[in-house]
């Protein structure tokens, strides 16, 4: 048994080796240990959705994951994940249709819609919306961010 | 708030999980998918000395059929359970509580097993594994017993679990041509646990007369509550209007809600008697649906 734990993992295409408390939650590893800031910590109890990122292909909240449990595996964060082109277009629909006003849940926002472009490019609205109800806005701008959402369906179809 | 500071190993095996527990004892704690331990963490509900992580366990793996059921291994997380071809066909019912069990981000983690042994009683999966007459399979260091799932939750977030024990596997009668499942629940906010939430399973023969019923309702109770009265109420005659009604009638005695932050009891009498119509209704052939 320790107190720390050496992982070994892929962020952003980057292989990563840290020693890192057991209490330590991905969301502050990502932020503190790695300096990736773009993935926010709101609640930290797996409420707002703030803290989305990938691990291994899928969508998860980063408060409730342990970095510890990582060895091994893939991360991929909004820094990456824009980095990448995989959703320039949502991204440019967000700015068009004015999704982000304080910005605060936009990365957490872009992670989960991005998981309805790559699962579920036949989701209507109200599929939309379902798939983004763990991701809380507090400026409660979920229109613009839902007519983002499926305008960038629209124009992939 | 953040964690409290805890200790993490990885137990790759059972036999690694029972050396573990034989060395830390109480301080011990299993952790599979975390989505609702890690929560209690942060709110200090909870603070174990050790986490021991079993996520990587291969021998609670795995979906198969086999000797007249399906065999889902407790680190199934939600949403394999909801996309898996196995399930879909065999246990429907899981498959379509999939989708009202909180969010995309944390199905992707969380695990049937832990869903189960945390038996909180506005869950879903809790209410169908009892409709579905599931069988657990539960080991310790001691061995393997079998359980079924409607003698497992024993009370408010209690379960027949003894310490040191864990879920390996839920094993599911298999569905038959004259199966049929449903899911309903009225939730404030979509992912949200449930205000009140009915499961049902029936087995209809061919006059679509009902040979079996289970009706299991959470969200109010201490736990899946199976209402014994209202399924008697189904069984043995057609499913229609009037079978629904008497099965509403009967809920009376099957129910003893107790307030919470939602409402007062009846207002959840009202919400189960309106599940039990809603979820009934999809069952019955479109000309009465109609009249």
């Amino acid at each position: 048994m320790s107190m720390r734990v050496e992982i070994t993992l892929t962020v952003n295409g980057e292989r990563v080796t840290r020693s890192v408390e057991p209490r330590r939650h991905l969301v502050d590893f990502l932020r503190l240990d790695l300096g990736l800031t773009g993935s926010h910590a709101g609640c930290e109890h797996g409420v707002c959705g703030a803290c989305t990122v990938r691990v291994d292909g899928e969508i998860v909240r980063g408060c409730l994951v342990l970095a510890a449990s990582l060895d091994g595996a893939d991360v991929t964060t909004i820094e990456g994940l824009s980095d990448s082109g995989e959703v320039a277009d949502l991204q440019a629909a967000f700015v068009a249709r004015n999704a982000a006003q304080c910005g605060f849940c936009t990365p957490g926002m872009v992670m989960a819609a991005a998981d309805i472009l790559r699962h579920h490019p036949e989701a209507d609205r109200a599929a939309i919306r379902e798939h983004l109800s763990g991701n809380y806005c507090r400026c409660t701008g979920y229109q613009a961010i839902v007519d983002a959402v499926a305008q960038t369906l629209e124009a992939r179809r | 708030m953040k964690w409290p500071a805890f200790a993490y190993v990885r137990a790759s095996t059972l036999e690694e999980l029972w050396r573990a527990q034989a060395q830390h004892g109480e301080d011990a704690r299993v952790i599979a998918g975390g989505q609702t331990l890690l929560a209690t963490l942060a709110f200090r509900l909870s603070e174990p000395g050790v986490l021991v992580d079993i996520t990587r366990m291969a021998e609670l793996r795995g979906i198969a059929a086999q000797d007249g059921a399906l065999r889902i291994g407790a680190l199934t997380r939600h949403a394999e359970l909801g996309r898996h071809e196995l399930v879909a066909r065999h246990a429907p019912l899981l498959a379509q509580a999939v989708p009202l069990i909180a969010h995309p981000a944390i199905r992707n983690r969380g695990t049937i097993g832990g869903s189960l042994a945390y038996a909180d009683p506005a869950a879903e999966l809790p209410a169908c594994v009892v409709a579905l007459d599931a069988t657990l399979v539960l080991v310790s260091s001691e061995g393997e017993r079998r359980m079924p799932a409607r003698d497992f939750f024993t009370g408010l977030l209690q379960t027949a679990l003894r310490p040191g024990e864990l879920i390996a596997a839920v094993e599911v009668p298999l569905a038959t041509p004259g199966s049929r499942s449903a899911i309903v629940e009225v939730a404030r906010r979509s992912g949200d646990y449930a205000m009140a939430g009915l499961a049902v399973s029936l087995t209809l023969d061919a006059q679509v007369q009902v040979s079996a019923a289970r009706l299991v309702y959470f969200g109010v109770g201490n736990g899946p509550v199976l209402a014994a009265q209202a399924s008697a109420a189904l069984t043995g005659r057609p499913l229609g209007a009037e079978s629904i009604e008497a099965a509403q009638a009967a809920l009376g005695d099957d129910l003893d809600p107790s307030a919470d932050l939602h409402g007062p009891p009846e207002m959840k009498r009202h919400l189960a008697r309106v599940l039990t119509s809603r979820a009934l209704r999809r069952f019955l052939p479109r000309t009465e649906l109609a009249a």
